[in-house]
């Protein structure tokens, strides 16, 4: 598989386009939530994420955003994996996918870790692009740290 | 050219007899045809070396040359010279070394100068376009907490006056300015463009009152490539008697830019979009505003006399030239421009008209693909920006980087711009003396590729 194909696996485009999480939801009254805004100021990239807690299970995510597909789609697996994790789960499952961006092509995700997240290994070899695969996991760490407050 | 271009040593062994250099380069043209060919372009990119490298295994199409362009072997043979014969100090010092390296930083200064049409001592040097206009909004800031004294009045900007930039604006010719308002209290406006990214010129003569004291406008959009009408916002200043101030970074490389033609006061360039290195660029200034700014960095080699308390200042160009200058980077700038000079300014313009010609309308025809700016017929450099339906930006210039076409992506410091065409982002193809109709044509096959890739539009 060429180094494009390994980036654009069909899982991520596909994530791209069915896009989980699209669309911000409102928290129920008392319901704690927290919400990050960030940008990719070299294209201009941005997503918006909210998170819903219940004591300290993940209830909802939810953002809006535009930018490339790998960062469209990453906000989607983030969504479609974190819905029911307690916190520290999916802390571990942020913390992991972050080495693999760290990894500059060197590691293999771990499926069992990271499930449809272990597609983004492609991404570790594009440096330029990481930051638009990390764009929704520093927003939903942040999200999670707002809704603690 | 080819191996005749100069091998860094020009203006310094021969020190030009003619400042004027500008003038003398047509009557060796005229007998050359009016444009490059691609057969001439594929001689000058043999002094292009690094245009003959591959990745990612293909073969590179280098066109992001709005971003930076490549550089000809004899400009980075230029500054090694320099180092191996030349190196000291300027201005400073009176041993042979220092003496022969003043000269060689000063005729390279009458080389850029004659280039735009200035003289000697109305052009500076600086980092860059940005530090360029940056020098000039810091002076005027200066002048309005009263520093220069009655001489710099005539810059000093207070509650009620106005700036006025346009919305075509990279980020450099905005903020600065943006900056100036808040720290004086003026007004900024700007005049806007059209959906097509087209300058509202209908609303310019509003928009201009006797309340402005700065026009500050773009040559030739770093988005679009669209040449704006100078003469026209020029004088629309002179009716108010604001100071007018052109971005030249797009202009300066690619089209015959003549200073006093264009009769503005200031113009801001860049070196390293025009075969120079990076680290240096140039402001030009009108002598007798130059000097009637106060300085804007201070410290060595800018000064007549300095006691504990204050300080004389020399007058332009050392006036806003404090520390140890850019030497060597000088000298090979005035190398590329005499490389330019040699192929002609207006040979390298129509040669680029062309090749833009041949990727807007060859972008046009792409199903899915939307061309950003005017309608046809708007003068325009050798830039095309684009839009590929469903497909962000970062992701089209992924696929181009694979097949080897390096483009520029994103909102090219030129957000609100983007804005106001309705997109975030696009993608930008830009051309150079040494890019050839098979660069486009790669191009436009990379681009038709695209959308079948990322099964859009099936």
């Amino acid at each position: 598989m060429s180094d494009l194909d390994q980036l654009y696996q069909q899982i991520i485009l596909d994530h791209a386009k069915t896009r989980h999480g699209a669309g911000l939801v409102e928290a129920p009254e008392g319901v704690a939530s927290g919400e990050s805004m960030q940008h990719n100021p070299v294209c201009g990239d941005h997503i918006r994420l909210r998170i819903q807690l219940e004591g300290t299970l993940v209830k909802n995510v939810s953002w809006e955003g535009d930018g490339c597909s790998i960062s469209m789609a990453s906000a989607s697996v983030l969504s479609e994996m974190a819905e029911g994790l307690e916190r520290d789960e999916f802390m571990v499952i942020l913390d992991e996918f972050r080495e693999l961006m760290r990894s500059r092509g060197t590691r293999a995700g771990d499926e069992e870790i990271l499930g449809d997240g272990a597609a983004f290994a492609g991404v570790s070899k594009f440096p330029a692009r990481v930051k638009c695969a990390m764009l929704s996991w520093v927003a939903a760490e942040a999200a999670l740290l707002a809704a603690n407050g | 050219m080819g191996e005749d271009a100069p091998a860094g040593t020009s203006g310094m062994e021969q020190p030009s007899e003619d400042p004027n250099v500008s003038s003398a380069s047509p009557t060796t043209q005229d007998t050359l045809p009016r444009h490059l060919d691609d057969v001439e372009v594929s001689r000058l990119r043999a002094d292009f070396p690094i245009l003959g490298r591959s990745v990612n295994g293909v073969p590179l199409t280098y066109l992001d040359s709005g971003a930076t362009s490549q550089k000809p072997s004899c400009v980075y043979e230029a500054e090694q010279h320099f180092y191996e014969n030349f190196n000291a100090a300027v201005h400073r010092g009176a041993h042979s070394l220092a003496v022969e390296a003043t000269d060689i930083f000063e005729q390279a200064r009458t080389d850029v100068a004659g280039f735009i049409g200035a003289k000697d001592n109305e052009v500076i040097w600086t980092s860059n376009a940005t530090e360029a206009l940056n020098l000039i909004t810091y002076s005027f800031g200066n002048a309005s907490a009263g520093l220069g004294g009655e001489a710099a009045r005539a810059f000093a900007l207070e509650a009620g006056d106005e700036i006025v930039v346009t919305e075509l604006e990279h980020h450099a010719n905005l903020i600065p300015w943006q900056e100036l308002a808040l720290r004086t209290g003026a007004t900024l406006k700007y005049i806007p463009v059209d959906d097509s990214g087209a300058l509202r010129m209908d609303l310019a003569g509003s928009i201009v009152t006797p309340a402005t004291k700065v026009l500050a406008f773009t040559h030739v959009s770093n988005v679009l490539g669209t040449v704006t009408d100078v003469p026209a916002l020029v004088a629309l200043a002179r009716n108010v008697g604001a100071l007018t101030v052109l971005d030249g970074c797009q202009s300066v490389p690619h089209l015959p830019v003549d200073v006093k033609q264009l009769d503005v006061d200031f113009m801001a360039f860049s070196g390293h979009k025009m075969l120079g290195p990076t680290g240096i660029g140039g402001l030009y200034g009108r002598a007798e505003l130059l000097n009637a700014m106060p300085p804007f960095l201070t410290g060595g080699s800018m000064i007549t006399s300095v006691t504990m308390e204050k300080a004389e200042y020399l007058p332009a160009p050392m006036r806003f030239e404090a520390g140890t200058q850019r030497i060597s980077q000088a000298h090979a700038l005035a190398t590329a421009v005499s490389y330019l000079q040699e192929v002609g300014m207006d040979r390298i313009a129509a040669w680029e008209e062309l090749l833009g010609e041949r990727m807007l309308t060859g972008l046009g025809t792409i199903p899915g693909v939307r061309v950003l700016g005017p309608a046809p017929g708007a003068a325009r450099i050798g830039t095309a920006p684009f839009v590929v339906e469903g497909v962000h930006p970062h992701d089209v210039g992924q696929f181009l980087d694979s097949r080897g076409v390096a483009v520029r992506v994103g909102h090219h410091c030129a957000q609100p711009l983007h804005r106001a065409l309705g997109v975030v982002s696009s993608t930008r193809a830009s051309t150079y003396l040494y890019n050839t109709t098979s660069d486009i044509d790669r191009l436009l096959n990379a681009v038709s590729d695209v959308r079948g890739y990322f099964g859009v539009g099936k």
